[in-house]
Order: structure tokens, then sequence, then C-alpha cells
């Protein structure tokens, strides 16, 4: 009836296992009891969960994120402290814990955290940026937020009920194999992948086609604003991109449950067609999270150096140039595994040029700010931090291009600090610095400048105690994902980066006070222009938070720095004439209650409760049906009614007078 | 966030505007759906000559029920294009035939390929013997899942002209499901040519 789900999943087998389970639930049962106490579940229902409006689509794509951030880095965190103590003992870990530890550590970080955040910041932005009401397809919005959530929830609840992977992010058979792994936790994961990744393979189509064909009737291609092409980069590459890896997970999964041989050792597998397929996927993702982040600092720098963007179209060109070499690289993932020298030459060479383009950006972003009147916004600190720590990571990137470098280093933590050096300032940096820009443009109240400071400092100076010391390690000898080690040599540089993790946990802790302290003070932080930076893409010309269908009138686009251009001319507030009818799309539930059968789905295949994955496919199938056949899924808001909103915005505007840069006076 | 409360004063049908956006859309999605199959097939090239203790594919291929079930599809194809027009010209009745001769021949496309299918299984070439089944019935399976989901969507439209009527909602489902439908047999060209053909020749 449970398949092999019993009590002996529940983790009373280990006191820091039990310890994660307890917090897990008590969190999710605190938030429960809070929804229930103030009475806000039909709210939450009706206002957000069932939204097609992609901004709080975006907004909560940025919660899941956040709250995804918090487990990652707890694993994190053990992980250092681990490697801190476990000199000839056996630290507080064991062995296969540690295991756990590191591989959903990466599944969540990437999956989960990093994501949802470029996803949630790319809903929020771009359909603003360029002039439209909303994205292409909202229903396949809400279902994709939905599935990447319940793939977050399918890890978070292998920490309660059964164990999680321990094959690492990437899961290489034939360790990932039933063989070897013969547990629940590979299954965790490749239903997570699995479920989250038809999310994002929507996510693209959705962004790719909204791009295209929504855009302000006069906006041309080359007037995009850069994070609007990013995102159409980015999206591209998720759709060209999750297909592979809805196939290797798929794979893996016939392997294990149904005794395929795709990468077995015996009767005819092939695991390195396994490395292949998984890298087709893992190297266009690297761009996929990076890309989007390169937008923001594009946005970020023009906006905060009081600039126009220097080298629009080279930066338009060199994205363009990363999206299209991303896909002729991925073999550097495993230079040691077998190819011949001139095949990994060419992979080596191919590598090394994607740091030109990348290299063309920096100079922009540079030659922006030169002479530019900077201010120094915490996004512009992330902005300038990331512009120093990448060309580190990068340069450390171009050596392990080498593949006989490569032979040296593979496997070492200096390939753990060279990915978290460009991850971390090139993508997490710039998801940060994003939230910080576009906060008061998503709520309405711009955020605590002192915290957000110091979330900045906090963070920076933690990774370079945290991942330099790796860099030190990996050419001292050390392996990645060790759970003990007998070298004394090694274990200062580990106790340094334990100590740089802890740096981060402050500057998590500043974001958390930051937020607190920002919510706190809304009323006296109000944004009342919905322009606090006097800034210079569409976004800003809505208010803030903008109405639901962001431009009651089309704006006429006639430069690359449309709203700019607008202000300058003096046209940017100017009354419409005559409202329309606006059409915009009417909540369903449908999206909740796929996302709810994909992760029915997902846990019982993985605990092989074969009953309810036949119940959950079928409920799949009523829910498209379902809304294959509704016709009638937008409302109108009436013309009346967008009139006075719009005149009791422009009134408000009167009466405060703003000035540029309003937030800075 | 505003605390907007539009009212709905008429319920608006999709606009020939959003329509051509679904079809952009669409081709996207079946793009990525073309992605899928083709690392399907890279697999089969890659593996299919790993048939380790097992039969090698001229001994389970039956190149005449192979054909017949190709020809199954091919003409599935035809007459979904004969509904197709019919929706074009409004013919209701006739649409709604087309696509039930296209979900019979839909059927025979599938039962030959279970019994293909049943049959190899049962011979012991099942997709749990060698590397070369498995990505076999992998590639070959996920084509007839699709088919399988194609012939759902059928039913679903037929009932929708019945009920609805060719209304321009419908009639874009319609032409949606027409690309998917002759998308597969594309693929199933492919699988002919790669997977059938070969084996039966080598």
């Amino acid at each position: 009836m449970l398949g092999r789900l019993g009590f002996d999943s529940l983790p009373f087998y280990s006191a820091v296992a039990f310890s994660g389970a307890s917090v897990t639930v008590l969190g999710g049962l605190v938030v429960f009891l809070l929804v229930t106490y103030f009475g806000k579940w039909r709210y939450f229902w009706n206002e957000w969960l069932t939204s097609l409006d992609h901004k709080r689509i975006g907004i909560m794509y940025i919660a899941l994120a956040l709250v995804m951030l918090v487990r990652g880095f707890v694993d994190a965190l053990m992980m250092r402290s681990q490697q801190a103590i476990a000199l000839n003992n056996d630290g507080y870990l064991a062995p296969e814990h540690f295991d756990q530890v590191f591989s959903s550590h990466g599944t969540i970080m990437i999956f989960f955290m990093a994501m949802p955040f470029l996803t949630g910041l790319i809903n929020i932005v771009v359909p603003q940026q360029l002039g439209a009401r909303d994205v292409a397809f909202p229903f396949m919005n809400s279902i994709s937020l939905w599935l990447t959530a319940s793939g977050a929830a399918l890890v978070m609840v292998s920490l309660v009920i059964g164990k999680f992977s321990t094959a690492g992010w990437t899961g290489y058979p034939p360790y990932s194999g039933a063989e070897y792994s013969p547990g629940v936790g590979v299954d965790y994961w490749i239903w997570a992948l699995l479920v989250s990744g038809v999310g994002s393979t929507m996510t693209g189509i959705n962004f790719v086609v909204t791009i295209i064909k929504c855009r302000a009737p006069k906006m041309r291609l080359m007037q995009m604003p850069l994070f609007t092409w990013t995102t159409l980069c980015t999206s591209l590459l998720m759709s060209f991109a999750f297909p592979a890896l809805t196939v290797v997970a798929a794979m893996l999964g016939l392997d294990r449950i149904l005794g395929f041989h795709f990468f077995t050792n015996d009767a005819g597998g092939n695991m390195m067609n396994y490395a292949n397929l998984i890298w087709i996927w893992g190297h266009p993702e690297v761009y996929i999270l990076i890309l989007p982040a390169f937008g923001v600092f594009s946005e970020v720098t023009a906006t905060f150096s009081q600039k126009r963007l220097f080298g629009y179209r080279s930066l338009v060109y060199a994205t363009a140039v990363i999206t299209i070499l991303s896909f002729t690289v991925w073999l550097h993932h495993f230079f040691t595994m077998g190819s011949s020298p001139n095949v990994n030459a060419v992979f080596g060479i191919a590598t090394m040029i994607i740091a030109v383009p990348t290299g063309v950006k920096i100079f922009d972003w540079v030659f922006t700010m030169y002479k530019g009147r900077i201010i120094f916004h915490p996004a512009m600190l992330f902005t300038i931090g990331f512009l120093i720590t990448f060309v580190l990571g990068g340069v450390s990137g171009v050596l392990l291009a080498i593949p006989p470098a490569d032979f040296l280093m593979h496997n070492s933590t200096f390939l753990v600090a060279h990915f978290h050096n460009v991850l971390i300032p090139g993508a997490v940096f710039g998801y940060f610095a994003g939230f910080q820009y576009w906060f008061p443009k998503a709520t309405g109240f711009t955020l605590d400048r002192a915290w957000g400071v110091r979330t900045f400092w906090f963070w920076i100076i933690g990774f370079y105690l945290a991942f330099m010391p790796l860099y030190a390690l990996g050419f001292m000898g050390m392996s990645r994902r060790m759970e003990r080690y007998e070298m004394a040599e090694w274990q200062p540089f580990l106790i340094l980066a334990a100590v740089g993790a802890l740096s981060v946990l402050i500057g998590i802790f500043c974001q958390g006070m930051q937020l607190y302290v920002s919510i706190r003070d809304r009323e006296k932080n109000k944004d009342i222009t919905g322009d606090p930076y006097n800034a210079r893409t569409l976004e800003w010309q809505t208010s803030s938070p903008p109405a639901e269908y962001n431009f009651a009138k089309v704006p006429d686009v006639q430069d690359i720095d449309a709203f700019w251009d607008m202000k300058q001319r003096g046209v940017a507030y100017a009354p419409a004439q005559d409202y329309e009818d606006i059409h915009l799309p009417r909540n369903t539930g449908i999206g909740v209650f796929l996302g709810g059968l994909g992760f029915l789905i997902g846990f019982a295949v993985t605990w092989y409760i074969w009953w309810l994955v036949a119940l959950g496919f079928l409920g799949v199938l009523a829910c498209l049906i379902t809304r294959s056949s509704q016709d009638h899924t937008y409302e109108i808001i009436p013309a009346a009614e967008i009139e006075a909103h719009e005149k009791a915005r422009i009134k408000a505007l009167e009466a405060h007078k703003p000035t540029p840069g309003d937030f800075w006076s | 966030m505003s605390t907007y409360s539009p009212k709905t004063t008429g319920s608006p049908g999709p606009t020939e505007e959003t329509l051509d956006i679904r079809d952009l859309g669409f081709w996207l999605y079946l793009m990525t759906d073309a992605i899928i199959f083709s690392l399907l097939f890279a697999t089969y090239v890659v593996m299919f000559q790993n048939t380790a203790t097992g039969p090698l594919p001229i001994d389970v291929f039956d190149i005449k029920h192979v054909f017949a079930e190709t020809m199954f599809l091919l003409f599935s194809s035809v007459t979904f294009g004969f509904a197709s027009l019919a929706s074009v010209r409004e013919h209701k009745s006739q649409a709604v035939f087309w696509l039930i001769v296209t979900i019979v021949l839909g059927l025979g496309f599938i039962s030959l390929e279970v019994i293909e299918f049943v049959g190899m299984i049962e011979s012991g070439a099942g997709p749990q013997t060698s590397g070369f089944l498995t990505a076999f019935f992998t590639l070959v399976g996920t084509h007839g899942a699709h088919v399988s989901l194609g012939m759902i969507g059928i039913m679903v439209m037929i009932f929708q002209i019945l009920i609805k009527g060719l209304t321009s909602p419908v009639k874009s489902r319609l032409h949606r499901l027409g690309m998917f439908w002759h998308f597969l047999d594309i693929v199933w060209i492919g699988i002919f040519s790669i997977v059938y053909m070969p084996g039966w020749l080598i």
C-alpha cells in the first residue's frame, strides 16, 4: 500500500538528522499556524497563490529563493564546520550524512535558490521593461512557479522522510545507480530535478515569446534594455538545455526503477553518455544563471553611474556570443574521463574563447563607470564587488580550461573555489543587486541602505575568507568532499574558510535585518514617484508597486533608455486623453493543483507507491483538459476605473513634486 | 501591490493576436520536444551495438510489421490534414469525421506497436536485456506515449467541436494539435530510417 515507506523512514537514527527534520517541520508548522491565526488563508489563496500577475509570481519566486538560500547555506555551514574540526577525527557528521549535505547543498543552490531567484527577477521586471501588461502565457507562468516550488518541497521533505542523495549534485552513475545507491535519496534528487526542470523549460518558452511578441509596438530589438536582452538569451538557453536534463534524469530513473541499462556497468550500459548528457544541460545552465545577473549589472551600472550604458551594442553581441558558445564547451567538465588529446584541446580552446566576450562586458561596465557620478547604493556595491571578484574566478577558469592543468586540479578544492568564485559574484551578487535595486518597484518602499551596505561587506569579506583558502588547499592536494583528513597543514586553511562562512552568516543576518527594518519603516520609505533613482528604463515609469495592468497607455519608445528619453522630452508622466478597457488573465488555482500533483507523483515514485502515481497522472490530465476547454480566461478592467486610478497617481505625483533621484536627496 | 479589484463586465475570449502568440509558443514547445527526441536518437546511435548477451537488431525487427505501423501513422497524418481543411471551411461534421478516422488509424498504430513490444519482451528481448534494447524501447516508447497523448487530445477536440462548435479558440487549438500530430509523424520517419532500416539492413 505505501511502497517502501515505513516507520524506519523517519530520522530517528541520528541526532543531527533529527534536528534538521525538526527544524523543517517546526518551520512549516509555525508558518501554517501564523497564517491560520491571522486568518489569512483566503487572502493568500485569492491574492497570491492563484494569481497570474507576473509581478506577484515574481515575488513568490524570490520568497522561495530566499528560504532555500537559508537552507542551502545551513548545508554550507555544516560542511565548513565539519572540515574545520575533522583532522584525524570523525567530526560530528557521519560520512554518509556529510555526503547528503554536499549533495543537497549543490542541488538546492542551483535549482531552488539561483533558478527561482533569477526567474523571480525576470518575472517582476521584464514585462515592465518591454512596456507590456503581462507575459505571453500567464497561466503557464503559474504552472512553472508551482512546479519549481514542488521540486523544492521534495528536497525539503527528504530531510524528514527518508534520506537525500549522496551522489553529489550531478549524480554520476554507476554510483547513483540502483546497485550502489539502493535507497530513496537519488530518487528524490531525480524527481526534484524532473518536476522543476519542466517548470524551467516552460519559463524559457514563456519569456522568449513574451520578448519577441509582447514588446511595446515601437520598441526595436536593439532598443531593448540589457536585462531584457540577457533574459532573452537565458530563456533560449533554458528552452534548449533543460530538455537534456529531463532526458538524462528520466534515463537514470528508468535504470533505477525498471532495471534498464543506460548507465549500468553491465549489459551494455554506457556511463560516459551520462556525463555528456548532463553537461550538455549543465554548461548552458551556468550561463542561464549568470546572464540575467549580467543584465542586472548593466542596469545598475548605468543608473548609479548616472550615464548611458557604454557599448550597448557590444554588450548585446557579447551576450549572444556567450549564449552560442555555452553549448560548445560541455566536455571541459570531464577532461580526465578519457577523451583524446585533440578532443580535449578543441573543448579547452572553445572554453577559453568564452573569456573574450565576457571580458568585453567587463570593460563595458568599467567604461560606463568612467567619468560617471557614481552613487554607492548597495546594488552598486554588489556590482563593483562582482567586477573585481569575478575576474579572479574567470582567470582561474581559463587556467582550468587548459587540459593538462585540469588533470592536476580536477576534483580538488581548487575547482570548488573556482566555481564558487564565478557563481557567487557572477550570479548571487547579481541577484542581490537586482533585489536591492528593484525592491521598491515590487513593493512600493525602498530598502534600508545601512543594512544593505553591511550585507555587502559581510558577504564579500566572507566570500574571500571562505574560498581563497580553498584555492591554496587545492594546490596542496586536498580533494573536494572529504569528511575527514590526516594532513595537519590543511587545518588552518579550513578554519579560515569556516570563519569566512560565519561572515557570510552575518551577511545573511543583515539581509534579514534589512528586510525587517525596511518593512517596519515602510511608511517613511514610501516610493511615491515610482522612480526612486532617476533611472533610465521603462519599468521605472510605472507606479511602485505597479497597477495590475502596469501601463495604462502603451509607452512611446524612441530610445534605448526609453524612460530617460521620455523624461527629457517631458512626456514621461503626461496624462492620457482616452483610456481603454484592459484585458487581464483571471486568477486560477489549476497551477497550484498541478504543482501539488507534481509533488505527489515525485513522492510516490520515490517510495514506489504506484497507485498514487497513477492517480497523480490522472489528476494532471484532468487539470490540463479542464484548462484547455476554457475559453474565457480573461477579465476586463473598465476604462473608467483605469482613468480614476491613473488620475489619482498623477495627483499624488504633483503633490509630491518629483525631483530626479528623489531617493538620494 | 495595488489592491485593485477589477470588475468583470464581460468575458472576452482570446483575440487573433493572442492566438498568434500561442502558435509561436507551441512551435517553441515542439522544438524542446525535438531536442528530447534528438538526444534519445543520439543515445540510440551510441548504444545500438551494445547488445551484450542479448539479440542483435536484425533478430528482433520485423520490417513488414514496422511498414504496416508506418502506413497507419502516415495516413493518420493525411486524415488529420483533411480534418484541418474541414475546420478551415467550417464543415463541423466533416472535421469530426476525419478526426475519428485519425483516432482509428492512431489506435491501429499503437496496437501494432504494443504487439511488437509484447512479442519482443516475451521472446526475452525486453528493455532490461541490453543497452541496445534499453535505448530502443525508450526512444520508440517515448514516441508511442506521445501518440497516445495526441489521441487523448484528439478526443478532447472532438468533444469541443461538438459542444462549442468551430469557434476561433477551438480552431486554434485544433491547429496546434495538428502541428503536434504531424511532428510525431516526422519523428517516426526518423525512427524508421535510423532505428529500423539500418537494423534490418546491417
